[in-house]
C-alpha cells in the first residue's frame, strides 16, 4: 500500500494531529510518503521520518504562503495522479477538511471523515467513525482508490519510531481559480496569563447563558471552585468571551478534575476537547441535548436559576 | 445579487438512529430543516436586503419531503426554491451529492452559494470545498462575520490559530458559522406566502446525469457495518425541580470534589 499523509504545520512545526495520523499510516504499513506545503518550509521536512514517513515531498513556493486550501488541493492532486497513491490521509481541522473534500471532488475519491482509527483487512482498508453524537460506531469503507481520510482531532497520538525522511522538492502548478481567494489578514492571538488547560477545575459557558453579560454566572461559580472559566466556539465567535477559553476541536484540549458545562449542547467539535475530563455535570434546559449522554451527572433545567445556587451553596461549603 | 443557499432535511428527531437493514440513516420519521441552515438563509437575506436588487434561491438535495423542510426557509424570506430528488440519488455521498449539487448550482450561477456550519446528521462539515472545487469558485469556511463589497466577498473565521480575514471575488463559496447572526422567525404572513412561492423539482436526468453518477452507485464511500459504542461509566440525569443545586454539591462532595 502507498500512502500520503498531508502535513499540516504552523509556524516552524508540523503539527501534532498531522504526525499522529502520520504514525498511524505507518503502523498500518506499506510506504508512506508526507506532503508539506508552504512556504519557506523546506526545513521541517526531514523531522518527520521519525513518525513514519519515508519520504517528504515539500512544495515550496511563495504563493503557498497562506493557509489557504484551494491550492493545496492543486498540490496534492497531481502528487496523487504522478504517484499513484493509493491512500491519503489528513488529520481533521479547519484547513484539512477543506482540503480533503476539495481533493475528493477533483479525483472523485471516496472521503470519509471523523475517523478515530483505522485497519486493514484482506489487503482492504477500514476506517472507524462514530457517528450520530457517538451513539454508534460504523465501520467505513471505500468502492475504489484513491482512499481519502479525515481522521478526528486528538484521536491519534504521534509515536517515534523511524528515522530521517528523504526530502524531495515538487514544483507545484495551481490553478487560477485556487489563487483568487487572498489572506487579507492571518492574526494570531497570543495567549496571556495562566492557560485552562492547566486548570484542575473549569467552568464552561455556551450560548444558553443567554448574552455575555451572564457569563458572571460562571465566572462566580468557577471563583468559588478555584476553577478557570472556558467557552465554547458559538459564544467566542460571537464576541461574548476570549477566544483563548475556547474548548474543542479548534481550541484547548483540556483534562480537569471537574468540568461544569452550563448552557452547552455538546457538539462533537466541543466534546472532542473535554471528554478526557475526570468528572463531567452539565446543565442544560433541553433534555435531548447530547451533552448529557457524555455527563457523569446531567441536569435538566434554568442555568439562570441553578448556577447562582450553586455557587451560593460552594461557597459556603469552601467558605469562600 | 443573486444568492444561492444550499439546504438539507434533517431527521426531525434529537436522537437520530441508523437503519441497521440498510446501514443508512433511519429517515422514517418526520424530516426538518437542517437547524444550522437558518444561519445561511439569514445571512442571505440579510445581504439581499443590503444590496438591493436579488434573489434568494434554495437548493437541495433530498427525498421528495424535503420540500417541506425547505418551505421553511421560504418562510423565513427566501424566494424560490429547487430539489433534486430522484430515487436513483438515495445514498449519495460526499462525491455524488456535490457532484449533483454543482450541476443545479451551474445552471443558476448565482454570485455567491452559501452552506451552514454543518448537517446536523451527518456532521460532516465538508460539503462546500467539494462544490467550490466544481464550480471552479474561490471559498471561505467557518465564517463568523461576512461582508460583501465592490464584487467581492470578505470572511472572518477562527482557526485554531487566531482569526483570518479572507477575501475572495465573487462568483465565491461561503459556509458560516452558527454564531453568524441570530436567524429570524418566519412571521405568520410569511409562513402563509411560502405555500405560493415556486418550488421546482429536478431529476437527476433533468441535470444532464446518469443514475450511476448518483446514490450508491455514484458513491466511493461504503458502510460496512454498524456497532454500539463503547459503554461507558456510571451516570445519571435529572431534573431539576428546586434542587438540582443541592444535588450537584452533593455529588461533588461525593466526588471528593469539593
Ligand atoms: C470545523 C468546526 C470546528 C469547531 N470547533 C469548535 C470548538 O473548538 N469548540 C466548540 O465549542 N465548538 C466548536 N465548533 C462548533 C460546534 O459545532 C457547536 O456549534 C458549538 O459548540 C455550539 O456551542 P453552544 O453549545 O454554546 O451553543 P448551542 O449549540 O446553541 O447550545 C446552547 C445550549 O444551551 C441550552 N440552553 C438554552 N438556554 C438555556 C438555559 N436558560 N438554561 C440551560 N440551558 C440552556 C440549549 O438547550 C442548547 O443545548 C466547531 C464547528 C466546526 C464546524
Ligand atoms: C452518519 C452519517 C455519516 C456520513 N459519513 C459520510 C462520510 O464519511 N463520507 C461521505 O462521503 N458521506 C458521508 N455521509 C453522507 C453525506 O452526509 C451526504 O453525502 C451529504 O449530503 C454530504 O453532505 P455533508 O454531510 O458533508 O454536509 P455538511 O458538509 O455537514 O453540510 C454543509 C452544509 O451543506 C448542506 N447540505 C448537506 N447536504 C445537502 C444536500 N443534500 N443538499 C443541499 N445542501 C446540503 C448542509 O445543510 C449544510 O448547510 C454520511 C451521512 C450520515 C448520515
Amino acid at each position: 500500500m502507498t500512502t500520503l499523509v498531508f502535513l499540516e504545520h504552523h509556524g516552524d512545526e508540523i503539527l501534532k494531529t498531522s504526525l499522529g495520523v502520520l504514525s498511524k499510516a505507518a503502523e498500518v504499513g506499506g510506504q508512506v510518503e508526507g506532503v508539506l506545503v508552504g512556504s519557506g518550509v523546506e526545513p521541517l521536512a526531514s523531522s518527520a521520518g521519525k513518525f513514519g514517513a519515508s519520504t517528504v515531498l515539500v512544495a515550496d513556493d511563495p504563493r503557498l504562503e497562506a493557509a489557504l486550501p484551494q491550492p493545496r488541493v492543486d498540490v496534492l492532486a497531481a502528487l496523487v495522479r504522478d504517484r499513484g497513491h493509493e491512500n491519503v490521509l489528513l488529520a481533521q481541522s479547519i484547513l484539512g477538511a477543506d482540503v480533503a473534500a476539495g481533493l475528493a471532488a477533483r479525483l472523485e475519491a471516496g472521503l470519509n471523515w471523523q475517523l478515530t482509527d483505522v485497519l486493514t483487512r484482506d489487503g482492504e482498508l477500514v476506517g472507524r467513525q462514530p457517528a450520530l453524537s457517538d451513539s454508534v460506531v460504523c465501520e467505513v469503507g471505500w468502492t475504489e482508490t484513491p482512499r481519502l481520510a479525515l481522521f478526528r482531532a486528538g484521536a491519534l497520538d504521534p509515536v517515534a519510531s523511524g528515522g530521517e525522511a528523504r526530502v524531495e522538492r515538487v514544483e507545484p502548478e495551481l490553478e487560477d481559480f485556487s489563487l483568487t481567494a487572498e489572506m487579507v489578514e492571518q492574526a494570531h492571538e497570543e495567549s496571556e496569563g495562566p492557560s485552562i488547560e492547566d486548570a484542575d477545575v473549569i467552568v464552561a459557558g455556551g450560548r444558553g447563558l443567554g448574552g455575555p453579560e451572564n457569563f458572571t454566572l460562571v465566572e462566580d461559580l468557577a471563583k468559588a471552585l478555584g476553577g478557570a472559566v472556558a467557552a465554547t466556539r458559538a459564544v467566542v465567535d460571537a464576541g461574548w468571551y476570549p477566544y483563548q477559553t475556547q474548548v474543542g476541536q479548534t481550541g484547548k484540549t483540556v483534562s480537569p478534575k471537574l468540568y461544569i458545562a452550563c448552557g452547552i449542547s455538546g457538539a462533537i467539535q466541543h466534546k472532542v476537547g473535554m471528554q478526557a475530563s475526570n468528572v463531567i455535570v452539565s446543565i442544560n434546559k433541553d433534555p435531548n441535548a447530547p451533552i448529557f449522554e457524555y455527563s457523569d451527572l446531567g441536569v435538566v433545567g434554568d442555568v439562570h436559576a441553578i448556577v447562582p445556587k450553586l455557587t451560593e451553596l460552594v461557597r459556603a461549603r469552601r467558605g469562600g | 445579487m443573486k444568492i444561492a443557499v444550499c439546504v438539507k432535511q434533517v431527521p426531525d428527531t434529537p436522537a437520530k438512529r441508523m437503519n441497521r437493514q440498510t446501514n443508512r440513516l433511519d429517515r422514517s420519521g418526520e424530516g426538518a430543516l437542517n437547524p444550522f441552515d437558518t444561519q445561511a438563509v439569514e445571512e442571505a437575506l440579510r445581504l439581499k436586503e443590503a444590496e438591493g436588487p436579488g434573489e434568494v434561491v434554495l437548493v437541495s438535495m433530498g427525498p421528495p419531503t424535503a420540500g417541506d423542510a425547505m418551505r421553511k426557509a421560504l418562510a423565513m424570506g427566501a424566494d424560490r426554491a429547487i430539489l433534486i430528488t430522484d430515487e436513483a440519488a438515495a445514498g449519495s455521498d460526499l462525491v455524488a451529492t456535490s457532484r449533483a449539487l454543482a450541476a443545479a448550482l451551474e445552471r443558476e450561477s448565482p454570485d455567491l452559494v452559501l452552506f451552514g456550519q454543518y448537517a446536523a446528521d451527518s456532521e460532516g462539515a465538508v460539503l462546500w470545498a467539494a462544490v467550490a472545487e466544481r464550480l471552479r469558485r474561490p471559498m471561505i469556511s467557518q465564517v463568523a462575520e461576512l461582508t460583501v463589497d465592490n464584487g467581492s466577498v470578505t470572511g472572518r473565521r477562527q482557526t485554531e490559530f487566531g482569526y483570518d480575514v479572507i477575501r475572495a471575488p465573487l462568483p465565491a463559496v461561503v459556509a458560516v458559522s452558527d454564531a453568524i447572526n441570530e436567524p429570524r422567525y418566519p412571521s405568520l404572513k410569511g409562513i402563509m406566502g411560502a405555500k405560493r412561492k415556486p418550488q421546482d423539482t429536478l431529476s437527476l436526468g433533468d441535470l444532464g446525469l446518469e443514475a450511476a453518477q448518483a446514490g450508491e452507485q455514484g458513491s466511493r464511500t461504503t458502510v460496512l457495518a454498524l456497532h454500539d459504542p463503547p459503554p461507558r461509566g456510571e451516570s445519571r440525569t435529572i431534573e431539576d425541580d428546586g434542587g438540582a443545586a443541592d444535588e450537584i454539591v452533593e455529588f461533588l462532595a461525593e466526588k471528593r470534589l469539593l
